[in-house]
């Protein structure tokens, strides 16, 4: 078996009356790229939150290559390498695309300093190029707030993956992106991915998608993992058909 | 520190808390339901002032009975309310509660601006005097020390009417009940049919209400005792205790006076 | 920046010339200049959507320790008493800082206007020190090392100021383009995916307020020793409240814009003073209000068309 990257372990976590995570588990090996799907409204972005430090749970564990991280915050859970994109895109709005991406390399690089022109990095050039790789080589000097969902969404995951993180999280990497864009920008992602050896866990609701570039795949039902194993075994699950996928 | 004087600086200090509170509570409720600190408000409590003095010196001069000016002053406040705050919210408010906080807060900074002048320009810079409304009610002597009946229980009973009576219709009444929704959950309420621009006019109006009243009112006592406290203490910093509480509670429980810190849903 | 570097060398051109052109202009001009350096510290503030209502508190930092030094007569110069009123506003914006900067939005306004208000209590009543509500007096330092007469000293101290701008000016436009500034329009957009990439913005906020508020002393010390007085009133939230009103009407987050601003400000308060004094705050009230609602860009971007460039 493969060395493992990442341990949730039983993890519990309630809103008042809300049940949000009762008692979930899930294991990540390296290089694996595992899609969480299950119904709406079920609280998978919560366990991305418990796993990136958004929220705490009050009870189980994240264990991130063999070292507890379930109380930090995620400032520091970023910088011990783990990264992340978001249902909706959380970019800075006010600046380009470029600008989005150097401050990213930056934040990896931590050079922080105040003489040196953000635009003048002198690692500038790699930016550029995965502007190359995600298509958005002509949008670079737009400001993101003019740029359309399914560009932001690409940004999102750019700024995720340009700190070079060992472990992925992505919130539905293909909502909002048109049935057309879909397996471009999955097949570009995966790619991605591949070249740097990432394990990826990401939140799905598309199940070609799934059935694609997955894997494993976990269903998320009653704030656990309910079953999970490769895609064919999981989506021809009659439960899961019926409560998940819905036919 | 003996005990009388003790007693002396809570008495003074309910009075001046108690003054606090009436201010504060409308700077209270109008940042609840707006989300706006509003910079003006000092100079609404002015005007009220000066309307009330001036009504005051109306009804003396036309010989009127002194008993008037207490009617005359809750009139004021009404005018002050309506008038300068209704057109104020109506004309100015309404079109910026989009834009940023930061932004707000500077536009009821130029409205303070303003208003200062209208009030230089009405009534001058000379200082009025009324105490009418405090020599009719007498003092009463506490511990060897005068106080006037109007400062140690009109206002703070004042205040506590004021307290208990928003309590109530901000819990009991459906226009109290819309204003709470709106100040929990403005989009919730919205989408609910609730017309939040003319609970925004209510508020304004009302000129005060909820936010959190009995924040408004622990604050307003704290301050109100701290600074009578220092002014038996240590005088020359009576003015400073304010601010010093101010920032201690911001250091300590900024939610606590306000709201519930905002966390982004991702 | 093109359009900055631009409108600030005619700028540069125009303004240098007032000494000989317009002479009785040149100590407005340069109090306006030592306002607009303590503009310029809220305008790097403003980058991160900040608002600081205490602003005064680092002007008369900067501008009290000048006139503790010039009475303490240790015959120290201008050129050294200017960097020793910013080094004590930084080292008080530096300590403060570490609970200012947890605070976003009004209650960093607020708990900025607290302290500043808190400072402002004490200047004006620790009357032994401070010289209470009367304030202080600044006898005129020498101006590198040469003793000069009133009208020659306030014609060199124009140049020096002038020229401190100009430095200040390249110094924070750069560092508004470096990634600690760039955090800075982050912090305004979405800190939460600042937090995420493994950023302090707590930090990089701490920074800014640390250079904000040097740039607010160093003002403080123009003013202290051009006027030749400071008072509790430099702390006072007005105060703090016309820095930010003059950051807005030049052009929010603009460096050159900051200056722009504080002169037509200078000069307006000047002339409105002298024939509207009843009317003067609401002048000001109204074009703020002018400004908030149709010109969110300011005075400098107005003639430059609405879209900023991306570059």
């Amino acid at each position: 078996m493969r060395q493992i990257v990442l341990k949730a372990e039983n993890l519990r976590l309630r809103f008042g009356g809300v049940v949000a995570a009762d008692g979930a588990s899930l294991t990540a090996h390296a290089g694996e790229r595992i899609a969480i799907i299950g119904p709406n409204g079920a609280g998978k972005t919560t366990f991305v939150n418990i796993c990136t430090g958004y929220l705490k749970p009050q009870s189980g564990a994240v264990i991130f290559e063999g070292k507890d991280i379930t109380q930090l915050a995620p400032r520091t859970i970023a910088r011990g390498g783990i990264g992340r994109s978001f249902q909706l895109p959380q970019l800075f709005l006010d600046n380009t695309v470029f600008e989005n991406l150097l401050l990213a390399l930056s934040a990896r690089e931590g050079t922080w300093r105040p003489w040196m022109r953000l635009d003048r990095h002198p690692k500038a050039d790699e930016m550029r190029d995965m502007l190359e790789v995600i298509g958005l080589s002509s949008v670079g000097d737009r400001p993101v707030r003019e740029l359309p969902e399914g560009m932001r969404k690409l940004i999102d995951i750019a700024l995720a993956l340009a700190l070079k993180p060992r472990l992925v999280f992505m919130d539905e990497p293909t909502s909002g992106v048109s049935s057309r864009e879909k397996f471009s920008i999955m097949d570009t992602l995966v790619r991605a991915l591949d070249h740097s050896a990432t394990t990826a866990i990401f939140v799905e609701h598309d199940m070609d998608v799934v059935s694609r570039y997955a894997d494993r795949v976990a269903v998320w039902t009653g704030g656990k993992i309910a079953l999970e194993g490769t895609p064919e075994h999981v989506l021809n699950d009659p439960d899961v058909r019926k409560n998940v996928i819905g036919v | 520190m003996s005990l009388d004087i003790i007693l002396l600086a809570m008495l003074d200090g309910l009075s001046y808390g108690a003054q606090v509170f009436l201010v504060a509570v409308g700077l209270s409720l109008i940042f609840g339901v707006l989300r706006i600190v509003n910079v003006a408000h000092g100079s609404f409590y002015a005007i009220g002032a000066y309307v009330a003095a001036s009504l005051g010196i109306w009804i003396a001069t036309a010989g009127w009975s002194p008993w008037l000016s207490y009617p005359a002053m809750l009139v004021a406040a009404i005018l002050v309310g309506v008038i300068v705050g209704g057109l104020l919210e109506a004309t100015l408010l309404r079109r910026i509660y989009g834009k940023e906080q930061v932004l707000q807060l500077l536009v009821t900074f130029a409205v303070f601006m303003i208003l200062e002048d209208v009030q230089k320009v009405t009534w001058g810079v000379k200082p009025y005097f009324v105490n009418t409304p405090l020599s009719l009610l007498g003092t009463v002597n506490v511990l060897g020390i005068n106080y006037s009946v109007y400062q140690l229980a009109v206002i703070p009973l004042v205040a506590l009417c004021v307290l208990l009576g928003l309590r109530f219709i901000l819990r009991y009444t459906r226009i109290g009940r819309i204003v709470t929704a709106v100040t929990e959950d403005r989009e919730a309420s919205m989408a609910m049919g609730v017309d939040s621009s003319r609970v925004y006019l209510f508020t304004f109006m009302a000129g005060a209400g909820l936010g959190q009243i009995e924040g408004a009112a622990v604050a307003a006592l704290m301050i109100g005792l701290g600074r009578s406290i220092a002014v038996y203490l240590a005088p020359e910093f009576d003015v400073l205790m304010p601010y010093l509480i101010m920032f201690v509670v911001l250091l300590f429980k900024p939610q606590g006076l306000f709201s519930t810190l905002q966390t982004r849903k991702v | 920046m093109r359009f900055d570097l631009l409108f600030g060398a005619i700028a540069f051109c125009a303004v240098a010339g007032v000494p000989f052109f317009i002479p009785w202009a040149t100590v407005m001009l340069t109090i306006a200049l030592g306002v607009g350096l303590a503009v310029l510290g809220v305008v790097v503030l403003l980058r991160a959507g900040q608002i600081s209502f205490g602003h005064g508190l680092y002007y008369a930092a900067g501008a009290y320790t000048v006139a503790f030094l010039v009475q303490a007569r240790l015959g120290l110069d201008t050129l050294l008493l200017l960097p020793a009123g910013a080094l004590v506003a930084t080292v008080i914006a530096v300590a403060f800082g570490f609970f200012a900067v947890r605070y976003r939005d009004i209650f960093f306004a607020m708990i900025n206007l607290a302290v500043s208000m808190v400072a402002f209590s004490l200047l004006e009543k620790l009357y032994s020190i401070t010289g209470g509500g009367d304030g202080l007096n600044v006898a005129r330092p020498t101006l590198a090392g040469l003793k000069l007469g009133r009208v020659s000293f306030e014609f060199w101290m124009f140049y020096t100021t002038l020229a401190i701008v100009v430095v200040v000016a390249l110094v924070v436009g750069r560092y508004l383009a470096s990634p600690l500034g760039k955090g800075l329009e982050a912090i305004k957009s979405n800190e939460t995916r600042l937090e995420y990439l493994g950023v302090s913005s707590a930090r990089i906020l701490h920074i800014a307020y640390g250079v904000s508020a040097c740039l607010a002393g160093l003002g403080g010390g123009v003013i202290a020793i051009v006027t030749g007085h400071v008072a509790p009133e430099f702390a006072y939230w007005v105060r703090s409240g016309e820095f930010v009103f003059i950051a807005i009407l030049g052009g929010a987050g603009n460096v050159v814009g900051a200056f722009a601003g504080s002169i037509v400000y200078e000069i307006v308060r000047n002339y409105a003073a002298a024939f509207a004094a009843d009317y003067w705050q609401t002048i000001l009230g109204v074009s703020l209000i002018a400004i908030i609602m149709f010109a969110p860009q300011g005075l400098t971007q107005m003639r430059f068309g609405k879209k900023r460039g991306g570059a």
